[in-house]
């Protein structure tokens, strides 16, 4: 079947930020694959390492650096690959929509020219063809096409959002990565921005996409597979469905009961959070992550836990899973 | 070594410290200032007396050389070197005194007083300050290291002003100083307690330019004879150096090596202060 | 865009305002009256005593009323009476900055575009190649660090008396007569040269450090990340942050054009070239003070004109200020 196609396939991925302090060890160990026309979710608290999985697959730059473990988009190990080699994927096959959305582009450059010269940067020219089919693109995302003789200050926050999810999808990647979109947005355009990138995956314009958000009611509105990470390591990864309505991870059933639900108010039933704060990642010793703020705690735990599959392409790293049952108070 | 751990525990001082530019500019600056300041204990001469032949190139007797009357260049060197240094450090605390109080103000206040500052700080920015300071320097009667050190902090502050001012406006739209607002600080303590301590390691940084800018300005009044009345200067050296047609002569020790230690400081402090800004912010520090 | 024009101008008329009224007041306010001594000199002269009777000297008029003493001091100025010089007796004042203004453009004005130019081309590149950058900054350090005067001085002894390339004082040879002759226009250059060069170089190491920080800051800008992340090339992102670096420089030179003619002033000196600034130390030297204070408002007002060209300039180049947002700070 042509949509089983893996288009990214991470194996036991280590990328730590190299500092004066220690090493930073953001992303410790990762595990995952992306098929065609899925959307994968990847949820956290600040810090967890979601970011840099972004970074670590565009750009990694000093202080980051590759320790182990492989990043295979489309076959090729991403860390394997030279800065040039790199480079002519970009865009084509990977791309990204940076967290930064309202502050991407240069002021004094006018967002056509932008276009041009990027397009040229992948070898092709951007001829009347070519603009055309910008042109259609600006349709799909809503904005008028005088857009393109502007500057970027001219544009509001939400259509600058915009342009950049055209620009960055305007080659048709394999894989688009949303790192953290939605954030600075208000509920309503929260909604049409997830939809969006929705849309430009069943539209074929985008392969498959990465989905990264702290915000776990929002990516529930278009992922297929959710995957949770804590402290950069893997805790739960599965389907939305599962993830969502049968957290079987300790941190999965907290982050899901912490969620505040429309309708249910304070004097009714308390919010709850979870305490404690993350680990702080610098030279992190090993043992589960989760292990201080967890109430399953036993001493299995000083130990670092195995990935363990528990059904088809849902996994988890925990000790002590089975014997939570399906209580979905954690 | 518990003190070495507690500078790497702050990390700003710690990254001061260990940046090669600091260091090697302390460094250069140490030592002249040091010449400065033992130069004239060591020299056998003073800086009036004929202490040998005219036209001397530098020798063991007479380290940087002489003046073609014969007075010994390095002691006129190293005490020009006190009265400029003192000059320009003077000068650089009015100046950067005046600029952060401005600024300040400037910043945090906004509205229309932050136009009407801007406006006389334009104004003193447009002048070209060594027209202004000759103008001034010409009509006084005496012209001593305090009343010039004022002169010249008078017409450089601007700099510093400027960039104070944008510092403490986008501190004053950080958190933390609304917070002081909201538990009714008075503004003056808001102003120095908040802003300006967290600028300390900024305001160190402009002094030292500032401080620059002064040496430079005094070096320049002192060349055109409108130094201290009396004593000697840097710029008097060079200027006599000049009227006496030394470089003609062949007495290239006489013009060139007073500047050419002031250049040297100068350079030192740009280290200094290239390395502090790479060591107070994160995004310049290269790994 | 009128609120810039009009923000501008109106510091200009401060400006001019506040040195008009600087340069009427200092001698004035000074211990000794200057002022006396300066009238004094020229009883003895012929024809001093018309000058004394002038508008000009009716200024300072010591019986009258300080406003109106200002007043008159103004009114002289746009008359064009400045006085009359003491040191070239009795050639007036407003004849003579006319006559000097010209060797000040010369080589200011040159030099500044050079080194302005050439100073942000080196500091991009040392801010983009690492290598060149650890010694082409102390290059450039030493060159923004040297007083104007002392470089000059080197200069001329290296390229003057060593080398004997080129002369070392004076705007041409004495016995030249002036004119658009080939051998007198071949003269002229030969003596600009140095004074140019030194104008030329120590600015040029200013350039090159404030470009090269910007480089530094422009390539860690979230919009240079961004298009690496969409894979340009070195090349474009160079470009991109050129653009942006090149704004503050044009500001920059507007604020620089104060330091700029200061270090003209010093340069004349060393050279004897006689601009505004040489006429300027000569009228200290020998207490001509209504040759000092023309020399001084000349000063200011190319200095002010200057400001207004790069002004314009800024507005052509700057998008934001054409769709009247506040100019970048």
């Amino acid at each position: 079947m042509e949509d089983s196609e893996a288009v990214l396939e991470i194996s036991d991925l280590k990328t730590y930020y190299r500092v004066m302090k220690g090493d930073v060890k953001a992303v410790d160990g990762l595990n995952f694959t992306i098929k065609r026309r899925e959307i994968l979710g990847v949820v956290g608290e600040s810090g967890c390492g979601k970011s840099t999985l972004a970074y670590s697959l565009i750009s990694l730059d000093k202080p980051l650096q590759h320790i182990s473990g492989e990043a295979r988009l489309l076959g090729q190990d991403l860390m394997q690959l030279s800065k040039k080699e790199k480079r002519k994927l970009k865009l084509k096959n990977i791309s990204i929509i940076p967290q930064y959305a309202l502050d991407a582009f240069s002021p004094t450059k006018k967002i056509k020219t932008f276009i041009k010269d990027l397009v040229k940067q992948h070898g092709r020219r951007a001829d009347r063809d070519f603009m055309n089919k910008v042109k259609e693109r600006f349709q799909i995302v809503n904005l008028s096409t005088s857009v393109l003789n502007r500057y970027a200050m001219e544009l509001s926050g939400g259509m600058k959002q915009r342009v950049v999810m055209l620009i960055s999808s305007m080659l048709n990647p394999d894989l688009l990565i949303a790192d953290e979109i939605t954030s600075a947005l208000d509920v309503t355009s929260q909604r049409y921005v997830t939809t969006l990138l929705a849309d430009l995956r069943d539209e074929g314009i985008i392969g498959s996409a990465i989905f990264i958000s702290h915000d776990l009611a929002t990516l529930y509105q278009i992922a297929d597979r959710i995957l949770v990470m804590y402290a950069g390591r893997l805790a739960e990864l599965g389907g939305a469905d599962e993830i969502v309505h049968n957290p079987r991870h300790p941190y999965s059933r907290a982050l899901i009961s912490s969620l505040p639900r429309v309708g249910i108010q304070h004097k009714d039933r308390r919010l709850t959070g979870i305490k404690g704060t993350p680990p702080d990642l610098t030279d992190i010793e090993e043992g589960c992550r989760f292990r201080f703020r967890c109430q399953h705690r036993t001493s299995e735990c000083d130990a670092s836990p195995e990935m363990d599959q528990i059904q088809q392409r849902h996994y988890i790293r925990c000790w002590n899973y089975k014997s939570l049952g399906s209580d979905q108070n954690a | 070594m518990a003190v070495w751990q507690k500078i790497k525990n702050n990390e700003n001082i710690y990254y001061a410290l260990t940046n090669r530019k600091v260091q090697l500019g302390f460094s250069l600056f140490f030592l002249i200032f040091l010449l400065s300041i033992i130069g004239p204990m060591i020299t056998r001469y003073s800086y009036t007396e004929f202490a040998g032949p005219g036209n001397h190139p530098p020798s063991s007797d007479y380290w940087f050389g002489t003046t073609i009357q014969g007075r010994d260049v390095f002691t006129r060197t190293v005490f020009g070197l006190r009265s400029t240094i003192l000059v320009g450090f003077i000068g650089g605390v009015i100046a950067s005194f005046i600029g952060v109080i401005i600024g300040l103000v400037a910043g945090y206040k906004g509205g229309l007083v932050d136009e009407i500052l801007m406006m006389l700080t334009n104004v003193v920015l447009t002048f070209p300050t060594l027209a202004v300071l000759i103008i001034i320097a010409a009509y006084l009667p005496y012209r001593g290291i305090v009343n010039m050190a004022v002169l010249v902090g008078l017409t450089v502050w601007p700099w510093t002003a400027r960039a104070v001012r944008s510092q403490a406006m986008s501190l004053k739209s950080s958190g933390f100083v609304d917070l002081s607002r909201i538990s009714s600080n008075h503004i003056l303590r808001i102003l120095f307690e908040d802003i300006a301590a967290n600028m300390f390691s900024y305001i160190f940084m402009v002094f030292i330019l500032q401080f620059m800018g002064t040496i430079l300005a005094t070096v320049g009044l002192e060349f055109l004879g409108l130094g201290p009345t009396r004593g000697i200067s840097l710029g008097l050296i060079m200027q006599n150096a000049v009227n006496w047609n030394a470089l003609e002569l062949g007495m290239w020790w006489w013009g060139i090596i007073p500047g050419l230690l002031l250049t040297i400081m100068i350079v030192s402090l740009y280290f200094i202060n290239t390395g502090l800004d790479e060591a107070f912010n994160p995004k310049l520090r290269e790994f | 865009m009128g609120k810039y024009f009009g923000k501008k101008l109106a510091i200009y008329l401060v400006t001019f305002f506040v040195a008009v009224t600087i340069n009427w007041m200092v001698p004035r306010f000074m211990p000794g009256d200057p002022i006396l001594s300066m009238l004094a000199q020229f009883q003895g002269l012929e024809g001093g005593q018309e000058i004394i009777q002038s508008r000009f000297v009716e200024s300072f008029g010591l019986d009258q009323p300080l406003i109106y003493q200002y007043f008159n001091f103004w009114r002289s100025l746009f008359s064009g009476d400045l006085g009359v010089s003491l040191t070239i007796y009795p050639r007036p004042v407003i004849d003579i900055i006319k006559s000097s203004i010209f060797f000040d453009i010369v080589i200011v004005f040159p030099a500044v575009t050079l080194s302005w130019i050439v100073g942000n081309k080196a500091g991009a590149y040392s801010g983009f190649k690492k290598k060149a950058d650890s010694f082409l900054m102390p290059f450039f350090y030493f060159l923004s660090s040297s007083p104007y005067f002392w470089f000059a001085i080197v200069v001329v002894y290296v390229f003057g008396i060593r080398l004997d390339i080129f002369p070392t004082s004076h705007a041409y040879s004495p016995g030249m007569t002036p004119g658009f002759t080939l051998p007198f226009i071949l003269n002229f250059i030969r003596h600009w040269f140095l004074p140019f060069f030194t104008l030329f170089l120590v600015q040029l190491g200013g350039w090159a450090i404030g470009m090269r920080n910007m480089i530094i800051y422009e390539k860690k800008a979230n919009y240079s990340e961004y298009m690496k992340s969409l894979g340009a090339k070195d090349k474009m992102v160079r470009r991109y942050a050129f653009r942006n670096g090149v704004l503050p420089q044009v500001t920059g030179l507007a604020i620089q054009i104060g330091t700029i003619i200061s270090g003209a002033i010093l340069v004349q000196q060393v050279f004897s070239y006689p601009g505004l600034g040489y006429r300027m130390v000569q009228a200290v030297q020998n207490q001509d003070f209504f040759l000092l204070q023309g020399c001084f408002l000349a000063l200011i007002t190319m200095a002010l004109g200057a400001n207004f060209i790069v002004d314009i300039v800024y507005m052509i180049i700057d998008p934001r200020i054409r769709h009247s947002y506040k100019e970048g700070e």
